[in-house]
């Protein structure tokens, strides 16, 4: 199969709070031929900030990566990070209208068309290669596991914008798990709000939004919690001990990457996924599914 | 029932924001729709349908002193549930950055840390993390804020000690330059 080519723009997290996603993102994509080529000297998208701001500033600093991707005549750029994803999404659809696109090519002092196409890694790998391709590339099935799938907010939403999966009930993690064997049961926090960049300015948000999610993924019996999103790890996992305090809890759920699930299915080791890297430790479901894989050898 | 006095309804207001929105407030009939849906409403002080109500009759003081636009989380539940089809999200962030305008914040911690960010990347292009909290901290004169998260990070190369400078820092912060130069002109 000829690899599918994409300019790849990983995101600041990528690079710092979310390393373990970035190792796991591109050793999947590599492995289900998806060549990621990362666009040079990318800056930073604006996120959540910049739109409070001004909305043509947040255009600008997304466009500035568009037009850098368009220079490498690739016809989609994916990114794994959902802020990332709905700021140059934003721009892209801001560059649709021909004074907003002058507005950005006057900012950015570079030549922009915004036609490049914008997609979540989460959509290549569920769209673009699709399930079956990844189920005849499983090498140990993730057997006997169960996944809370948690997409968050802004992966799915808002629609017009996402145009990807359903808003209020989206599936392509869910099936992404169940393809590598294990199991993804109705959760119905899936789509709720983890407190998002509240963390710091206003922590008692998320630590009460955060308590929810995983309170829900214990009420399904979840070994782990599936996240596409850095800034939904962080919460999940960086914080998990502050949102405990809150609640009164002793949890420890761990929380993985989607591509750190696929990555484990296809061939690599714990270690290799980074599994290793995360607050809470990964120890009690890898020992489980150890169990359940030995069983099923014998 | 609480009312309001036809003299105190500032159109100009309404206008502003649905120029700079692309939404029409008056679109909205108070279903409440928005409200329910809203993972934040627990922190508002006002709900979000009540801005939408506020906004139609033009209450400008209230609503961009109030803490729920600054409390909002952008996470879109409100916009794609709405039955008329008005971006709620957008009229929220349109009314944060008003009240930037108007020097009208009244989450002062939310828009430090959002500004601390936005310094980071026009400083050195991207997002640089450790710098973001430190000046956060700083600057809100609470030094030791999420310090009990640095042990978390450390030796798992996930948090770095000193910023990733970006050949293209340079043209980033002609952006914001360009951008600031661009909106002192137009007045």
């Amino acid at each position: 199969m000829k690899a599918k080519r994409y300019a790849y723009y990983p995101g600041c997290s990528q690079h710092g709070t979310a390393a373990e996603y970035e190792v796991s993102a591109r050793a999947v994509a590599d492995k289900l031929g998806i060549t990621l080529v990362e666009v040079e000297d990318w800056s930073c998208c604006g996120s959540t900030p910049a739109h409070t701001v001004d909305h043509v500033l947040y255009g600008a600093l997304a466009a500035r990566n568009l037009a850098l991707a368009e220079q490498m005549k690739l016809d989609t750029m994916v990114t794994p990070c959902p802020s990332c994803l709905i700021a140059l999404k934003s721009a892209r659809v801001m560059a649709q209208d021909k004074e907003h696109l002058q507005e950005l090519r006057e900012l950015i002092d570079l030549p922009l068309k915004g036609t490049i196409e914008v997609k979540s890694l989460l959509q290549v790998i569920f769209e673009d290669i699709g399930l079956e391709a990844l189920t005849a590339k499983v090498k140990q099935p993730l057997t006997g596991l169960t996944f809370a799938p948690y997409y968050g907010c802004i992966l799915t939403r808002p629609p017009q914008l996402a145009q990807f999966d359903d808003a209020e009930n989206p599936v392509s993690m869910d099936k992404i798990i169940a393809a590598v064997g294990a199991n993804a049961p109705d959760f119905p926090f899936k789509t709720e709000c983890c407190g998002a960049a509240f963390g710091l300015a206003k922590r008692q948000i998320v630590q009460t939004l955060s308590a929810k999610v995983l309170a829900a993924a214990e009420a399904i019996a979840a070994d782990a919690i599936v996240v596409a999103c850095p800034l939904c790890h962080q919460n999940l996992d960086l914080r998990q001990e502050q949102v405990n305090a809150f609640r009164g809890a002793r949890s420890r759920m761990p929380v993985w990457y989607i591509t750190q699930v696929v990555g484990l299915a296809l061939g690599f080791s714990p270690h290799e996924m980074g599994l290793d890297k995360h607050a809470v430790a990964s120890d009690a479901i890898l020992a489980k599914w150890e169990t359940h894989l030995k069983e099923h050898a014998q | 029932m609480e009312t309001i006095q036809v003299e105190s309804i500032d159109k100009g207001f309404i206008a502003t924001v649905e120029r700079e929105s692309g939404q029409q407030v008056a679109q909205c009939y108070q279903c409440g729709n928005c409200t329910a849906g809203c993972p934040l409403t627990f922190a508002f002080d006002i709900p979000v349908h009540q801005i939408m109500r506020l906004l139609q009759v033009g209450q400008k003081d209230r609503v961009l002193r109030s803490h729920a636009i600054w409390l909002c989380a952008t996470c879109e539940t409100c916009t794609t549930r709405c039955p008329r089809e008005i971006d709620v999200a957008r009229v929220m962030d349109v009314l944060r950055i008003l009240s930037r305008r108007a020097g009208t914040v009244s989450e002062q911690g939310v828009r430090a840390f959002y500004d601390s960010f936005l310094d980071s990347v026009k400083s050195h292009g991207r997002l640089y993390e450790l710098g973001v909290i430190m000046k956060y901290n700083l600057q809100t004169k609470r030094p030791f804020t999420d310090a009990a998260l640095g042990p978390k990070l450390l030796g798992k190369g996930k948090i770095h000690l000193l910023p990733g400078t970006i050949k293209g820092a340079g043209a980033v912060k002609e952006i914001f330059k360009r951008f600031a130069h661009k909106r002192r002109n137009e007045g």
